[in-house]
């Protein structure tokens, strides 16, 4: 058994897609001087060109973001670093935060450079509160090295209190005015109105490290990687029916195939790519599927099932997390989520018939295009791939 | 009046924009482990503010309690990676340990127990936090360790 | 030119301003979508989803309500997609909701039961996921129903954005997420000020006011009480809606007739204790600035009004430093009360425990008020039962009369003549205008400087209003007064009313006189009048207030003939002896936190 584990490793680490850019030493001072030394346009240029797609799940065009608060018209920007890392089976950003924060902090400093904000915020979700010491520290350093040579940035750090809907960055913009964490409308977009209604750019952990290395090294080192739609790397968080869970940083575009070739095994049922907002990849369709934005886009968030599990009880589960975690404002959300949970209870009681299951089907499709924000419009994922390729499992 | 003064030095500390009324009320929960009415109260005055609508922020956050919570605040994951990987046992030792279930407190009030969604250790479940630390790849035995630990 | 911004809506070209809404344009264009969280009154939520569309070309619906008009758009308000949506949100509202239109108290005025009429949704769609609440009928005035909530915010950002009171706030997350009081206490207990305003914003039956109808029905059927019932100056125009009339026309004879007919034993006007109260604030104000101005005296000036309910109890929370600030003057129902347990129950020969004052209200407050501890001066609780347009609405539709086809009357009398000053007591600005009208003539001789004694600047819809008049020929006792520029200032809403007071807190209001009222646009747009309201429908109201001043023989509350006639026979002089005892009252310190 032990072997065994240490062979797998041993097979991930040897992949020709394993590639290692955000763990390995950088030299943090060099960065730091080349961002000074980029004009803002050639950071958004640059950034441009490497293709970098945001990594908090949404895969937004980084550089649009930049350029949309750039063009804003304010004395005050804001640039937030979204660590609130609450999607269940994602913890990639802990462990940036953990190892290679100077580089968040030096991605924070290029997007501050290109929209021209002083002031940044890392949103650190409470279940971390136990980085705040080692983090600080760190930004302490970072603060002085700026103010030493005359960068007019500083970063802070604020603490959420326990709400996963706040990893949305509109909700989480709330949270920082020291509000509920309700989604807003948008538009207006957080570029143009934000942070106390000032521009603000927000960037997922592992999207602002990237941002820093293509700083470094220029946009080749990241655009050669990946594929047309999914340019570059991603850190995946494995976890589940697996033998090696932990922290991978792959490249783009492995098909799933490949994926559960490495981490899991021949009993591998499924694969939620993406958290409990994702998608549910059977076995059979294992080959067809690449993950990136062209097949199944994901956060890094990688949860493997094997044939012991009972989908009934990770659609379950995953139901129960968005009925508690959904921020309550509007109503295919709030009422949905719960209607999806006792609906799938009423049908395993048999209390409704098989055909509700249909119904269901309806709701959630109603609530991927009604819902006010990505919580309530992505419920559908997990609970359609969930239900459409394991119905023998949910209805029986 | 050393009682006000929590309330009036983490204003101090944190300032009395709307924008600091997180950390305030943060800075109370780590203090007291909860929000009781009197320092939401006081919070309200602090930032002007009704107290309904203070109220309405803390309970938007399940790490904002507004009922009284042990001396140590017990976390226990409950998402799938952690319900998979054996939550079950976690939850039965803090049951035989301290005769508690989530939501509960136990008698003598040192611990208080909340099932929790992913805390980010799913690589290593089950996870808990006790306050701010986490615990991972936890067993019935290991558990049964750690509640000694802070017994003692 | 503002700019403008051109899209089209079921193939229809509109051109909107810049900033508006799909939702304006589809007004505009005249396609009905339909609205639950949205009120024009409020800020935008975007929270209940009914109103959504589908834009050409995006899968996603947009909520109409929320999402700006942007050129070249193409909407549609009316695909199968959009109408599924729809049903399916209704669905889903219903599924938590408590669905009991039969015994609601919304039911036939409820926006959701409306929607749910157009929609059809089957009721075996969703599962019933209704939890068990316990009605909150704590207060006086208002019953809180969470079983009936839709979770619209509506009556949450009424509280914060026109009232700037916050009794009410969003708690929890998820499916905890509901309406709340602080800590969940019971509404009397909290801040609310009993406005009423979150109750007529409210698309439900959540928010509703505590009627007392059946207790009205017994005491006029008791044989023993002699019923006597006074209308405030804002019923009348409201009435109309409350029976299915159109909004902007003044009922008073009407409404006479079906008092009347209900089986009051006198029907007396508030109007005619509106035109009382000028005269005791009134006065009151002369002497507080002859003692400020001429003997020095360090008085509470600037004067506020005490008229609005609602707005005392705020004052009491908010800003119970300045309590002295107030005129000590009750308000017009609650001098009419002991008057008529007194003067008129002793003219007629009644004892007044066989006495029911029953009140009808634009209002929701005036049923706190009259519970008051203060409110007994006349050895009996001076006010029994305060209903509102709305209740008074029902009865008329209970008794099954047809209201449109009455003849008019008049009110009984000694207790039931006015003035046009006292109906203007309905819109803001009506009391400083009616004060005014005195006030001017007492110290001068001569009429209110306005053309047709229509004191504009007060008049109308803005926040807050102010006027500067210069006393010029004062009468020989009030030489004090010779040059004086006469400071008012008037706010509607209750956030309008806060810069003021704290002027005040802060020793900088540069005002003689301020008049409140709680709700905005004044009692015509109370807690208690027909639903729905708004900007158009306030003005509508406003307008029908004023036409029957301007209709009314006598316009200045000193001229009215059965006031003049009580202080000659009863009361003696404003501000005397029986005055005080009856008429003015003491107000409370209240915990803000
Ligand atoms: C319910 C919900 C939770 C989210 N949580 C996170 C999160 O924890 N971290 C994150 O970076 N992005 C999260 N996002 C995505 C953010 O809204 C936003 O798109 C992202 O922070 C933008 O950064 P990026 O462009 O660098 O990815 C979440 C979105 C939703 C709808
Ligand atoms: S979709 Fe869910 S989380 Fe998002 S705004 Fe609606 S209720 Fe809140
Ligand atoms: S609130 Fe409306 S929908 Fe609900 S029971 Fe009452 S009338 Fe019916
Ligand atoms: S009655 Fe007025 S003060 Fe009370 S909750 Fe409603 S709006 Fe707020
Ligand atoms: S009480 Fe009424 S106004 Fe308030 S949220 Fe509920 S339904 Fe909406
Ligand atoms: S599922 Fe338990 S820590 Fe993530
Ligand atoms: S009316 Fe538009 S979302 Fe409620």
């Amino acid at each position: 058994m032990v072997i065994d584990i240490k062979e797998k490793e041993r097979k991930v680490n040897s992949h020709k897609k394993r590639v290692n850019l955000i763990f390995k030493e950088h030299d943090i001072d060099k960065l730091i001087e080349k961002v000074l030394k980029t004009e803002p346009e050639k950071i958004i240029d640059e950034i441009k060109d490497s293709g970098l797609r945001g990594r908090g799940g949404a895969g937004f065009p980084t550089w649009i973001k930049l350029k949309g608060a750039r063009e804003a018209k304010s004395d005050i920007k804001y640039v937030v670093c979204n660590a609130d890392e609450g999607e269940p089976g994602t913890f990639k950003d802990r462990e940036i935060i953990e190892k290679k924060a100077e580089k968040i902090l030096a991605g924070m400093m290029a997007v501050a450079k290109a929209i021209g904000a002083k002031e940044g915020i890392i949103y650190l979700r409470a279940e971390y509160n136990y980085l705040i010491d080692g983090l600080q520290k760190k930004i302490d350093v970072f603060n002085k090295k700026l103010e030493d040579m005359k960068f007019d940035f500083t970063v802070f750090i604020k603490s959420g209190s326990g709400a996963y809907v706040c990893g949305e960055e509109t909700s989480l913009l709330e949270s920082l005015e020291g509000k509920r964490g309700e989604a807003r409308n948008k538009p207006p977009y957080p570029a143009q109105e934000g942070y106390l209604g000032k521009p603000t750019v927000i960037n997922n952990v592992e999207t602002l490290v990237y941002a820093a290395l293509i700083m470094l090294d220029g946009a080749e080192c990241f655009k050669k990687l990946g594929t047309m739609s999914s340019k570059g790397a991603k850190v995946f968080s494995v976890s589940g029916d697996t033998d090696i869970p932990g922290i991978y940083e792959i490249e783009m575009g492995m098909t799933l195939k490949e994926f559960a070739e490495l981490f899991g095994d021949s009993n591998t049922k499924a694969v939620q790519v993406g958290g409990a907002s994702g998608f549910c990849v059977p076995r059979s369709k294992f080959e067809e599927t690449v993950i990136g934005f062209e097949g199944v886009p994901t956060g890094g968030s990688m949860m493997l099932f094997s044939d012991k599990r009972s989908m009934y009880n990770i659609l379950h589960n995953y139901l129960e997390f968005f009925v508690e975690e959904s921020c309550g404002q509007c109503t295919p959300c709030r009422v949905g989520c719960q209607q999806l949970l006792k609906g799938i209870e009423s049908i395993k009681a048999k209390e409704k018939s098989k055909k509700y299951i249909d119904e269901l089907l309806e709701l959630a499709k109603n609530m991927k295009i009604t819902a006010k924000c990505g919580l309530g419009q992505s419920v559908c994922n997990p609970f359609i791939s969930i239900v459409e390729n394991f119905r023998e499992e949910i209805v029986y | 009046m050393t009682e006000i003064n929590i309330v009036k030095d983490a204003v101090k500390k944190h300032g009395r924009k709307r924008e600091s009324l997180m950390p305030v009320l943060q800075e109370i929960v780590k203090q007291e482990n909860y929000l009781s009415e009197e320092r939401l109260m006081e919070i309200a005055k602090e930032f002007d503010l009704s107290s309904a609508e203070v109220y309405g922020v803390a309970t938007f956050y399940s790490f904002l309690p507004v009922k009284p919570m042990g001396e140590n605040v017990i976390k226990v994951c409950q998402t799938i990676v952690c319900d998979m990987k054996g939550k079950e046992a976690v939850l039965d030792a803090i049951k035989d340990k301290l005769n508690i279930v989530p939501g509960q407190t136990s008698a003598d009030g040192k611990f208080s127990l909340m099932a929790v969604n992913c805390i980010g250790q799913c690589s290593n479940a089950p996870a808990m936090l006790v306050n701010d630390k986490p615990y991972i790849n936890l067993t019935y035995e290991n558990v049964v360790k750690i509640i000694d630990e802070y017994q003692s | 030119m503002p700019e403008m911004v051109n899209l089209k809506i079921n193939d229809i070209s509109v051109s909107v301003e810049a900033g508006s809404t799909i939702l304006d344009a589809a007004k505009k264009a005249n396609i009905k979508i339909p609205t639950l969280c949205h009120h024009e009154d409020l800020c935008i939520a975007g929270n209940c989803r009914v109103c959504v569309v589908e834009q050409k070309g995006v899968n996603a619906l947009k909520a109409s309500c929320a999402t700006p008009a942007e050129e070249n758009m193409e909407i549609f308000t009316n695909t199968n997609k959009v109408r599924e949506a729809r049903k399916t949100i209704i669905g889903l509202l219903l599924s938590e909701h408590n669905n009991d239109c039969l015994h609601c108290y919304k039911n036939g005025n409820c926006e959701l039961q409306s929607m749910a009429k157009d929609y059809l949704v089957d009721s075996d769609k969703y599962i019933s996921i209704l939890k068990n609440y316990e009605i909150d009928r704590s207060s006086p005035s208002i019953i809180k129903d969470d079983s009936k909530c839709i979770r619209c915010q509506r009556c949450v950002r009424t509280c914060a954005e026109l009232q700037d009171v916050n009794a009410l706030a969003v708690s929890g997350k998820g499916s905890e997420m509901k309406i709340s009081t602080f800590m969940e206490k019971p509404m009397d207990y909290v801040v609310c000020t009993n406005c009423g305003q979150c109750v007529t914003h409210c698309p439900t039956g959540a928010l509703v006011e505590k009627n007392y109808i059946d207790e009205v029905w017994d005491v006029l059927n008791d044989p023993s009480k002699h019923v006597v019932v006074q209308t405030a100056p804002a019923v009348r125009v409201g009435l109309g809606e409350a029976v299915g009339l159109d909004a902007g026309k003044s009922y008073t004879g009407k409404m006479v007739t079906a008092l009347k007919m209900l089986g009051f034993d006198a029907v007396f006007d508030t109007n005619f204790s509106a035109d009382l109260t000028i005269l005791e604030e009134g006065t009151e104000l002369l002497t507080r600035l002859k003692d400020k101005i001429e003997n020095k005296k360090d008085v509470a000036l600037p004067q506020f009004t005490s008229c609005s309910p609602g707005w005392i109890k705020y004052i009491e929370h908010e800003f119970p430093d300045i309590l002295d600030y107030l005129s000590t003057c009750k308000s017009p129902q609650q001098m009419l009360g002991p008057l008529a347990k007194t003067y008129y129950a002793k003219s007629m020969g009644i004892d007044p425990k066989d006495m029911v004052v029953v009140s009808i209200m634009p209002c929701t407050a005036k049923k706190f008020e009259a519970n008051r501890p203060e409110m007994y001066s006349s050895g009996y609780k001076d006010v029994d039962y305060v209903i509102t347009t709305r209740e008074f609405g029902r009865m008329i539709q209970q008794a099954g009369i047809d209201f449109e086809t009455l003849k008019d009357s008049e009110c009984d009398s000694i207790l039931g003549k006015h003035t046009g000053a006292g109906v203007i007591f309905g819109a803001t600005g009506g009391v400083m205008e009616a004060a005014l009208r005195t006030a001017y003539e007492i110290i001068t001789g001569r009429e209110v400087p306005f053309s047709n004694l229509e004191v504009t600047p007060v008049r109308g819809l803005e926040g807050v209003k102010e006027a500067t008049i210069k006393i010029e020929g004062c009468k020989a006792e009030w030489k004090f007064l010779e040059n004086v520029e006469l400071k008012v200032a008037v706010a509607h809403g209750l956030s309008n009313a806060r810069p003021l007071a704290a002027q005040v807190q802060n020793g900088e209001s540069p005002y003689h006189f301020i008049e409140i009222m709680a709700c905005p646009g004044g009692c015509i747009a109370g807690g208690g009048q027909p639903m729905p309201v708004n900007n158009n429908i306030r003005k509508k109201r406003t307008e029908a207030i004023y036409n029957e001043d301007e209709s009314l023989q006598l316009r200045k509350s000193h001229e009215n003939p059965e006031v003049k006639r009580i202080y000659e026979d009863f009361l003696e002089k404003p501000l005397g002896h029986k005055s005080h005892e009856l008429l003015h009252t003491t107000y409370t310190k209240r915990k803000k936190y």
